[in-house]
């Protein structure tokens, strides 16, 4: 590994603008690590080389010409693949897509573009973002860079394996019940949810939409703070961005978290809780106290419900956003059809993979006639009184936490045949979709087979700034997030 | 609610996904399974509840409709499995 991939995205900015490091040299020792290393991770499906350098070269004449190169100058980052970035294909790491490829940029895209940030390439996902460990990729599953047997979380596995193997500074993904802040989690990386409709749509390939929100991965608190503030801001092209006031996130994690109240749900930190994630929770909680919060028992007493609302109104969303794959437009055609009908039936099953199809099919079956009012109007009720629970919890508390996954990362194939199973890995990171509030993970220590374990902070909505001076007192105070994956020593 | 194979066809043919066989059998014992864990929503109380479709409260999002001139037909077409001059093609759809 080199020093340059090792660095954050704040420490590399100051060197390139300060000209101590140039732009080109870090894109290039990027690639190299890339070449060297992700042959055993597969984080990435594709890497922009040519585009990379000479992105790189812009940004060093920019600043030789003493021109604000931006605030993301030089810095290496990577994007899941289902945000278009023009003249790049879009897979979504799906056989339906695998011949796409996109004629514009996402608006997340063009911020980074405008702010001199380097484009590296796409990271592989569970398909359409629909799992928990990278697992239903078509095109193979990533590996946990801290354990190659395990797996990396998902759906955001390729970005948030890459952030932690040092081959991105950066990453960016998205969160539809939990797929930035779960895999960051694994990956002993810092991953962020905003709040829904802080962070433009346009451009991301929709999952469930009233759910799905872009966010970043990062090493530290101040990285975070720096990618959300070019990620966020109101887009005319999606309506369901805000126009709210983007703050300053890197001046709000100044001042200190004396007084700050952080409510620790009851339900969450029950005895079924995996003893190592409560241990490495517990040991955090301790020095939160003693950097002067004040830990409170809080109850959301509907929490446990978010499971079962969450697999009806995310497959529901789905079954009706994936419609569009009919073989007419874009994406694959079965080459087997004889009428319009049997195009689209074909198409469909020829290009989805088993996850894809089995929420349609759930999607479909509850949102058919008889059944509506059952399970969609139903489930949208109870997303009422989660939503409730939270905004009356937010009377006494500044910030939630809870655990981010119930488990450290398991083994590749463990939990492939029993899909509740694998959903239940997203049992802590699901209500904050359901709500629309801001969540992020962070490292907090590690099991004793030297998996990462994070914790999860949840905020008011539009409380970013919040969870992120957390975040960063504690990570100054307990600095988990500095420790590299052993390969990285070991492959130098 | 029990679920039969009958009822996943039927969905298959709403989703328009032309299963196979052995999908068909692996889906309605797995749609069966995931819906008994939902069933669980049915010990909640939900009267007079307002159901929430989305987390934000807003409401029709207006702007001046304005035209603005797209040249990029061709490139969208590009995509296209089939496609006749600017046309997307398919299947007959009138016998």
């Amino acid at each position: 590994m080199n020093e340059l991939t090792g660095l954050t995205a704040s420490e590399l900015v100051r060197l390139i603008k300060g000209k101590r490091a140039s732009c080109v040299e870090v894109a290039q020792a990027t690639l190299d690590w890339i070449a060297k290393t992700d042959k055993s991770f597969h984080s990435f499906l594709s890497v922009a080389e040519n585009e990379v350098r000479e992105q790189a070269r812009r940004v060093d004449q920019s600043v030789a010409r003493n021109e604000d190169p931006g605030m993301l100058a030089g810095v290496p980052i990577a994007i899941k693949d289902n945000m278009l970035v023009k003249g790049w294909p879009t897979t979504c790491s799906s056989k339906i897509l695998s011949q796409y490829t996109a004629t514009y940029d996402a608006t997340v895209v063009s911020h980074l573009r405008s702010e001199g940030a380097i484009l590296l390439g796409r990271t592989n996902m569970d398909e359409f973002a629909m799992g928990s460990s990278t697992e239903n990729s078509a095109l193979g599953p990533t590996r946990n860079p801290w354990n190659a047997e395990c797996i990396p979380g998902g759906s955001s596995g390729g970005s948030a394996a890459a952030v932690a193997a040092r081959m991105a500074t950066l990453a960016i993904g998205s969160d539809t019940g939990g797929s930035i802040r779960q895999p960051a989690s694994l990956c002993g990386v810092l991953g962020m949810k905003p709040t829904y409709g802080r962070v433009s749509r346009f451009g991301l390939v929709a999952f469930a939409s009233s759910l799905d929100q872009i966010g970043p991965f990062a090493r530290s608190a101040e990285d975070c703070a720096l990618l959300l503030k070019v990620l966020s801001g109101h887009d005319p092209k999606d309506s369901t961005s805000m126009n709210v006031d983007v703050p300053d996130f890197t001046a709000g994690l100044q001042g200190d978290i004396q007084g700050l109240r952080i409510g620790l749900p009851k339900e969450c930190f029950s005895d079924g809780l995996h003893s190592e994630v409560k241990s490495a929770l517990e040991a955090a909680c301790k020095e939160l106290e003693r950097l002067g919060a004040k830990l409170i028992e809080i109850s959301l007493p509907h929490s446990s419900f978010a499971l079962a609302v969450y697999y009806i109104l995310a497959p529901c969303e789905a079954s009706s956003n994936l419609a569009r794959f009919d073989g007419v437009r874009y994406g694959l055609r079965s080459a087997e059809a004889g009428t319009l009908v049997e195009m689209y039936e074909r198409s469909r099953d020829e290009g989805f993979g088993p996850e894809v199809k089995r929420r349609i099919m759930l999607g479909t079956y509850a949102l058919s006639s008889g059944y509506y009012d059952a399970y969609y109007t139903k489930a949208q009720k109870v997303r009422t009184l989660i939503k409730q629970d939270f905004a009356k919890a937010f009377e006494n508390v500044d910030a939630i936490l809870t655990p981010t996954a119930p488990t450290p990362a398991f083994k590749i194939g463990e939990k492939t045949d029993d899909p509740l199973q694998m959903y239940l890995s997203d049992v802590f990171t699901i209500p904050c979709n359901l709500a629309g509030l801001p969540g992020v993970s962070i490292p907090c220590g590690f099991s004793s087979g030297k998996l990462p374990i994070g914790l999860q902070l949840l905020g008011r909505p539009f409380e970013e700034s919040v969870l992120l001076k957390i975040a960063h007192h504690y990570l100054t105070a307990a600095p988990w997030h500095k420790a590299a994956p052993p390969f990285c020593a070991e492959a130098n | 609610m029990p679920i039969t194979k009958k009822d996943v066809e039927h969905v298959a043919k709403l989703a328009r996904l032309a299963l196979s066989e052995e999908e068909k059998d692996t889906f309605t014992r797995q749609l069966e399974k995931i819906l008994t864990h939902i069933d669980q929503l049915n010990k909640l109380d939900t009267q007079g509840v307002e159901p929430t479709a989305h987390p934000l409260d807003v409401k029709n999002v207006w702007r001046e409709d304005v035209c603005i001139p797209w040249e990029k037909a061709d490139e969208i077409l590009e995509g296209a499995p089939e496609r006749e001059e600017r046309y997307f093609k398919v299947k007959k759809i009138l016998e």
